[in-house]
């Protein structure tokens, strides 16, 4: 045993420490609660918003329809093999997130991630309910009475119903959401609505109400990599410690001489969310809220000082201000060379993103030759080779297409015969919003170039009949290679 | 960076050192420790209500009754169920009905698919393409030995072809022109030599004269007197591109002399007391797949 001389050792696990954050008014928790608002709104309005696509395709402006694989947002219409631009949006959100936490730090964390948003509005229900930070604290001491159980009761109940709102909500987008809603009453929709519900109900009761800060510390992986996208000139919440300490209380209403401006109230620690002292420097706990800038700010109006002695400031400020001198302009923090490249690559697969939404081929298909067998001799010594062909009518109306066959460089060529099975002609009918299925016959007269020949390039062309869309794929004609 | 300790304490240690370097004695995590017990629990739980111990014939039943071998026919029983109604639509319809109707197209081409994956493409191919020197015919081409209407493919499937089993067959026998002495070698020469002619291929003119006289003599009966074969006997064609065994000198030859007798099985055969080999709907659904690969009439 030969630590016992030495400092004693931090224990390796801790207790939670219950957080009871305190009402806060300011211009941060202003525009938390219109942040708050807006994006709850969105989640709970979207899955209603109507949007016709005609008969035969679902109204639902945004709808993940898992059974069909398709993806529909307002105008877009995304399909299984499209889903290359689910992944550059997934792209774009993450580049997204580089930018804004090199130019501002954790915003996301703060103001927009739904374990804040939700978790902001469990602890609106909690003090509505029990009061605010000081008679919450007493009610954790309290023993087990009459009132402990009501308000306790109460908030589960309440924050229960929050949760069955969030799960409720959350299943909507993926099936017709005023069909759902009925079935769900009736109990007639799929158990897997049901589940779905149950496990977010549970986690966002739990995540919301217990869990809360545990989660962005312990939990989220975001925290640690965002270590990685700050510098010195990203904005974060600090506190000046320069002008702060040494800090101390008030003496009659004056500041003592050689004492900061910080009156050491605490009211900084007893606001913040994550139960941390923005004093003790930058903190891998700060969400930066800016909830402790507005408490701040409220103490500084209240004893005449000036604001901002807590508040959003790039670290590499410090040794300027220490020195007396005026940090730099916000605008030159933001503006600079990573939060620009940042900001030029998700532009720039943004741009790439839209271009190829409205270059995707109005006609969709595909064309694989059957090798097995390779090619067919038929009774008059035509050769022929048959091909499937999966062609996607995207339209909601029944659409004829009209399918022909030219050589490699789209020249016409009379010594290839297109036919269709179960069609005369070459024109097809898909029904609306189908994937049609079809063999095709291409067919060279007997002793022909291609039906000699080992291989013959070709092209075959779709053409949305009474309509200008048309696509093309090449593939090849195999002959008996009795002459190459 | 981390929280400040509330309450700093000295930790146990195992009392094991190594360099210096101790091991602390924490407790394992609260939830760990719990999670453990319960699965644990569980385990003992799920032992007894499902099949777990190997036993010397099987394993324990396990109280439930479970059995993934019953699950297995449960969910075929149940797919049975959920095909049968378009299963008798499929036996009511008339086969020539068949391709108009979308629903029906759609499960024979499926249905018929997986029939013909199973049983027909041992010999047909997976593609269909038979295997031409065999005699195995190819199903995708224009020829049909016994017709290529969806009847006619129906009643091949049905009942097969030169089988024992089935009373229905297709039935004929060409005779063995050289192993049974009914024409001599040069004969034979002579009448392939005139096969070779109006199939379009090289032949020889001085014995295909003979042969012409020949072919009239024993084969146009059956052949035709152009060579263009008698469907209601199964006569192939001889006169298109498409042949059977082969259409040089040597296999013809063989196939003149000793005769060919391809035999298909009955797919409607019922063993005694039995089901049929094939249902028939699956008889149908696979006429209408091979009907569909390009070749039907």
């Amino acid at each position: 045993m030969s630590s016992t001389d030495q400092a004693d050792p931090p224990p390796l696990y801790a207790a939670r420490e219950p957080v009871f954050p305190k009402r806060v008014k300011g211009s941060f928790r202003s525009l938390k609660w219109v942040l708050m608002a807006v994006m709850l709104g969105i989640y709970y309005i979207t899955p209603w918003i109507r949007w016709d696509r005609g008969p035969a395709l679902p109204d639902q402006a945004v709808l993940v329809d898992l059974a069909n694989r398709r993806f529909f947002f307002f105008m877009v219409e995304i399909w299984p093999h499209e889903f290359y631009f689910v992944a550059g949006l997934l792209i774009m959100a993450g580049l997204g997130l580089f930018l804004f936490t090199s130019a501002a730090g954790r915003v996301w964390c703060g103001y927009a991630c739904p374990q804040t948003v939700w978790t902001d509005l469990f602890i609106l229900v909690e003090r509505w309910v029990e009061g605010d930070r000081n008679a919450r604290i007493r009610l954790l001491r309290q023993k087990w009475d009459a009132e402990k159980a009501r308000k306790r009761i109460t908030k589960w109940v309440l924050w229960l119903l929050i949760s069955v709102a969030t799960g409720g909500a959350w299943v909507f987008y993926f099936t017709d959401a005023p069909e759902l809603l009925k079935n769900l009453f009736v109990g007639a929709a799929h158990p897997v609505a049901y589940t779905t519900i149950a496990v977010m109900t549970a986690t966002t009761f739990a995540f919301g109400g217990f869990a809360r800060e545990q989660i962005c510390i312990y939990a989220c992986p975001w925290p640690r990599i965002q270590a990685a996208m700050m510098d010195e000139d990203t904005l974060v919440i600090a506190y000046r410690e320069w002008r702060g300490e040494p800090r101390g209380k008030l003496h009659k209403g004056v500041t003592p001489e050689g004492q900061g401006d910080c009156i050491d109230c605490n009211a900084c620690f007893a606001v913040c969310p994550m139960g941390i002292d923005i004093r003790n420097g930058q903190q891998l706990e700060c969400i930066t809220c800016g909830l402790c800038i507005d408490a701040c700010n409220e103490m500084m109006d209240k004893i005449g000082k000036p604001r901002g002695l807590i508040s959003y400031m790039a670290l590499k400020d410090e040794a300027m201000e220490r020195a007396g001198g005026h940090p730099k302009n916000v605008w030159k923090h933001i503006f600079r060379p990573r939060t620009l490249l940042y900001f030029t690559l998700w532009a720039g697969i943004g741009v790439a993103l839209v271009v190829a939404l409205f270059m995707r081929s109005p006609i969709d298909f595909n064309l694989t030759p059957n090798r097995d067998p390779l090619y067919v001799i038929q009774g008059d010594g035509s050769v022929r080779n048959i091909y499937t062909m999966r062609l996607r009518n995207k339209a909601g109306d029944e659409t004829t297409f009209r399918i022909t066959v030219t050589g490699e460089h789209g020249e016409p060529r009379t010594d290839l015969h297109l036919l269709l099975e179960g069609a005369e002609g070459n024109e097809i009918s898909a029904p609306a919003d189908e994937t049609l299925t079809q063999r095709v016959y291409i067919e060279a007269p007997a002793d022909s170039r291609p039906a000699l020949a080992d291989r013959t390039e070709l092209r075959v062309w779709v053409e949305e009949v009474g309509a200008p869309a048309r696509a093309a794929v090449d593939t090849v004609f195999n002959g008996t290679g009795k002459r190459d | 960076m981390s929280k400040k300790p509330t309450k700093h304490h000295q930790p146990d240690t195992t009392g094991h050192s190594w360099d210096g370097i101790e091991e602390y004695n924490n407790p394992l995590p609260r939830w760990w420790l719990w999670s453990f017990y319960a699965c644990i629990i569980w385990g003992i739980g799920y032992s007894i209500a499902m099949p777990a111990w190997p036993l010397l014939n099987g394993a324990t039943p396990g109280l439930l009754g479970s059995s993934t071998r019953a699950n297995v026919q449960a969910e075929i029983d149940r797919y049975a169920a959920a095909n049968k109604p378009i299963e008798e639509k499929l036996v009511a319809t008339d086969l020539t009905a068949i391709a108009n109707d979308p629903e029906l197209a759609s499960f024979t081409q499926n249905a018929g698919a997986a029939v013909y994956r199973t049983w027909c493409a041992q010999c047909h191919g997976a593609g269909a393409g038979g295997n031409a020197g065999l005699g195995y015919p190819n199903l995708l081409d224009s020829d049909w030995l016994w017709g290529g209407s969806i009847e006619d493919i129906y009643l091949t499937v049905a009942h097969g072809i030169r089988n024992t089993e089935d009373g229905d067959a297709r039935y004929s026998q060409m005779p063995a022109f050289g192993r049974d002495e009914l024409l001599d070698a040069t004969q034979i020469a002579q009448v392939v030599q005139h096969v070779r002619k109006i199939s379009g291929q090289e032949y020889d003119a001085a014995l295909e004269a003979e042969g012409a006289v020949v072919f009239a003599d024993n084969c146009a009966s059956c052949h035709m007197e152009d060579g263009t074969g008698d469907r209601a006997q199964g006569a192939p064609n001889l006169t298109d591109a498409i042949w059977l065994y082969g259409g040089d000198v040597d296999t013809l030859t063989y196939t003149v002399a000793n005769a060919r007798f391809g035999v298909m099985p009955s797919w409607s055969f019922a063993p005694e007391g039995g089901e049929q080999r094939l249902s028939e709907a699956e008889i149908r659904a696979v006429a209408a797949y091979v009907h569909g690969l390009g070749g039907g009439e």
